[in-house]
């Protein structure tokens, strides 16, 4: 049997779900995670596969054992979710769904650049819909506003893969180190997708606006091709493991306060993506087959943690803690599933937070960084702290918000419950997934020490919450919003457009709007000379071709935001 | 179970009370296996008796406490963004 690329599976099967309906849309949507899962089976190691295209040879899929875990990865989370959103009869979300996980695909298994760059937009504009398909006003102008991010990060990855090209003559997406212009463009890109700090909000923003299914979706793919990037090009950079402890530190106090459930855990997720961060900064072995681990086991638990959320987002319409409460009379299977997200998140003995998140806290010790992994203990008794307890407890237990409800669709514990196993089979037998890491593994979670320091920390942590609660002490949960970075575009700016400039209104209304439309027409001139029957196209350079194209693709989304 | 009568466990206030009383069992045991464990450590401060019992409680007072404060300077009505 001949194989093809991963990511070809899942776009000619998005063409067939655009063309079916009912059970054979259903079956499809199925098939494809299996179909690429045999396909990738099937691929020998070392593949790789390469296309010429102009001046450039173009390596589509480069298999190595990095990339296969994440390959393997995105496939299971793309049944996971399939499964999840298989009621969802809307099928906006299910193509996009399908193109976004093959974009991922395609952006793990590129062996260049420019290939990289390509997957790295379709992953903007695939996932977008994700957000719009919600149909409110609100998600609108969320999905907006991540839309113009991940363009940018993507113009900022174009920027630098071509001075990078232009200096060393070579395109290959291989390590890259941290040193000249071009090497601090791709890391900022990638940077922004992987959430840095002050680059986060488009994610805290946009995710919990989501449809119910598709936050599950989001929440798998995006920030695990940046972790993949980070892996590939960057490892060993010292900067990383600062950024990671502070990702790990500062969205937890964010999400104690939070009242949006889905947004606590967007925050919990930048906190995850810390630790991966911060265990390929440190770069040896032990911490990034650690930071890989524990990729795979996030998308897995908080995809989980998501679905819970997810369902009962369905099932009651709400999301607030202020609203919510007691629903373990209603959906006692889905608070159960919860808890075994939680723990798993919280890396409790035999749940698959545990046998990942310490190879990097280990390894931040052996590095000599006691001061990081200070940090990163802070950090897991945080995340123990509000996704382990506060997400179960405000959603299901606390007080008796009166709710009475259904459980989850089938269909979505069927989904839940192949996540929750996934989340103990990895906890109690981590070898399958130990034997999968990109290097030898030579690490035991099980010791004594680890099981017995791990459970004080999380029993006292949990005492802490218990003692907080009885004194009163514990913040209550209030609607509102919280002010974060996306303070700085949402208010701040426009506010200095319309105030502060006099112009500024003139501007809005005349200057920018005339402006949207010149775009337009541009985007017409440019469809009519570079579009697959341009007479232009045949001779532009394809670099150029993409770059301008992205360029005026962000240009306009800026210009459309300010006008609105 | 207790659902078919409509009457969940957690009605019950003594079942809650249950709950927190197991915890505080919990924690005295694992603070006790540091009496009996000899664990490998790979810093100092983890040698420390009850250690990360003590670290894991305070890192979580501290962290609400904090974000008490900071829900002061930070938190704005739901429709702040107008949207």
């Amino acid at each position: 049997m001949t194989s093809v690329a991963p990511f070809l599976i899942f776009f000619v099967g998005a063409a067939i779900v655009a063309m079916t309906r009912g059970l054979a849309r259903s079956i499809v949507l199925l098939a494809i995670p299996v179909v690429g899962a045999l396909n990738l089976y099937n691929m020998a190691d070392g593949t790789i596969v390469t296309v010429s295209l102009f001046d450039y040879t173009l390596t589509i899929v480069r298999l190595d054992k990095l990339s296969l875990l994440f390959g393997y990865l995105f496939h299971l989370a793309t049944l996971i979710g399939v499964i999840f959103a298989l009621h969802v009869n809307d099928r906006v979300q299910q193509i996009s769904s399908i193109i976004y996980a093959g974009s991922a695909l395609g952006a793990v298994f590129a062996g260049d650049l420019i290939t990289l760059f390509v997957f790295w937009e379709l992953l903007a504009i695939s996932s977008v819909f994700l957000i719009l398909a919600r149909r409110t006003e609100r998600s609108y102008r969320s999905g907006m506003r991540y839309l113009l991010i991940q363009v940018l990060s993507g113009v900022i990855l174009l920027t630098g893969v071509l001075i990078h090209a232009h200096q060393t003559g070579s395109i290959a997406f291989d390590y890259i180190g941290l040193n000249g212009l071009a090497a601090w463009l791709i890391f900022l890109a990638i940077g922004i997708k992987c959430a840095f700090p002050f680059f986060h909000t488009w994610l805290t923003d946009a995710y919990p606006e989501a449809t119910p299914t598709g936050t599950v979706f989001l929440s798998a793919f995006t920030t695990k091709v940046a972790v993949y990037a980070l892996a590939r090009a960057f490892p060993g950079t010292d900067l990383l493991v600062y950024i990671g402890a502070t990702m790990a530190m500062f969205p937890i106090f964010f999400a104690v306060i939070e009242n949006d459930l889905r947004r606590v855990l967007a925050y919990s997720l930048i906190n995850q993506v810390g630790f991966m961060v911060c265990g390929i900064g440190i770069g040896t072995a032990l911490a990034i087959n650690g930071a890989v681990a524990h990729a795979f086991n996030d998308v897995v638990f908080k995809g989980l943690l998501f679905m819970t959320m997810g369902a009962v987002l369905h099932r009651t319409g709400k999301m607030n803690g202020s609203e919510l409460g007691g629903l373990y009379r209603s959906m006692p299977l889905t608070a159960g599933f919860c808890m075994v997200g939680a723990a798993s998140i919280s890396a409790f003995p035999l749940f698959s937070g545990f046998v990942s998140k310490s190879m990097v806290m280990v390894a931040a010790l052996e590095q000599g960084h006691p001061v990081v992994w200070l940090a990163l203990l802070f950090a897991s008794a945080g995340v123990f702290h509000h996704a382990g307890i506060k997400i179960p407890f405000f959603a299901f237990f606390a007080h008796d918000s009166g709710i009475r409800t259904e459980e989850a669709p089938r269909n979505m514990l069927i989904a839940m419950g192949l996540a929750a196993f996934i989340c103990i089979f990895n906890g109690t037998y981590p070898w399958f997934l130990y034997s999968m890491l990109p290097m030898p593994v030579d690490y035991e979670p099980y010791t004594v020490g680890h099981v017995l320091t791990q459970s004080q920390l999380l029993f006292f942590s949990a005492l802490a919450f218990c003692w907080l609660k009885l004194k009163g002490l514990y913040p209550p949960e209030l609607p509102g919003v919280n002010i974060d970075v996306d303070w700085s575009y949402r208010k701040a700016f426009p506010w200095l457009l319309r105030w502060v400039t006099p112009l500024g209104l003139a501007l809005q209304k005349g200057f920018f709007a005339k402006c949207q439309r010149w775009l337009e027409n541009m985007f017409t001139q440019i469809y009519r000379h570079h579009g697959p029957y341009g007479i232009l196209a045949r001779t532009w350079r394809t670099g150029n071709m993409a770059i301008w194209t992205t360029i005026l693709l962000a240009t306009y989304l800026l210009v459309y935001y300010l006008s609105h | 179970m207790a659902q078919q009568k409509k009457q969940h466990m957690f009605d019950d206030p003594v079942n809650v009370k249950r709950v927190i009383y197991a915890l505080y069992v919990v924690c005295g045991l694992s603070l006790l296996g540091d009496l009996f464990v000899h664990r490998h450590v790979d810093h100092p401060w983890e040698a420390l008796f009850g250690f990360y019992c003590l670290y894991g409680f305070a890192a979580c007072v501290v962290l609400v406490l904090i974000a008490k404060e900071m829900r002061k300077v930070l938190m704005r009505g739901e429709d702040y963004y107008g949207d």
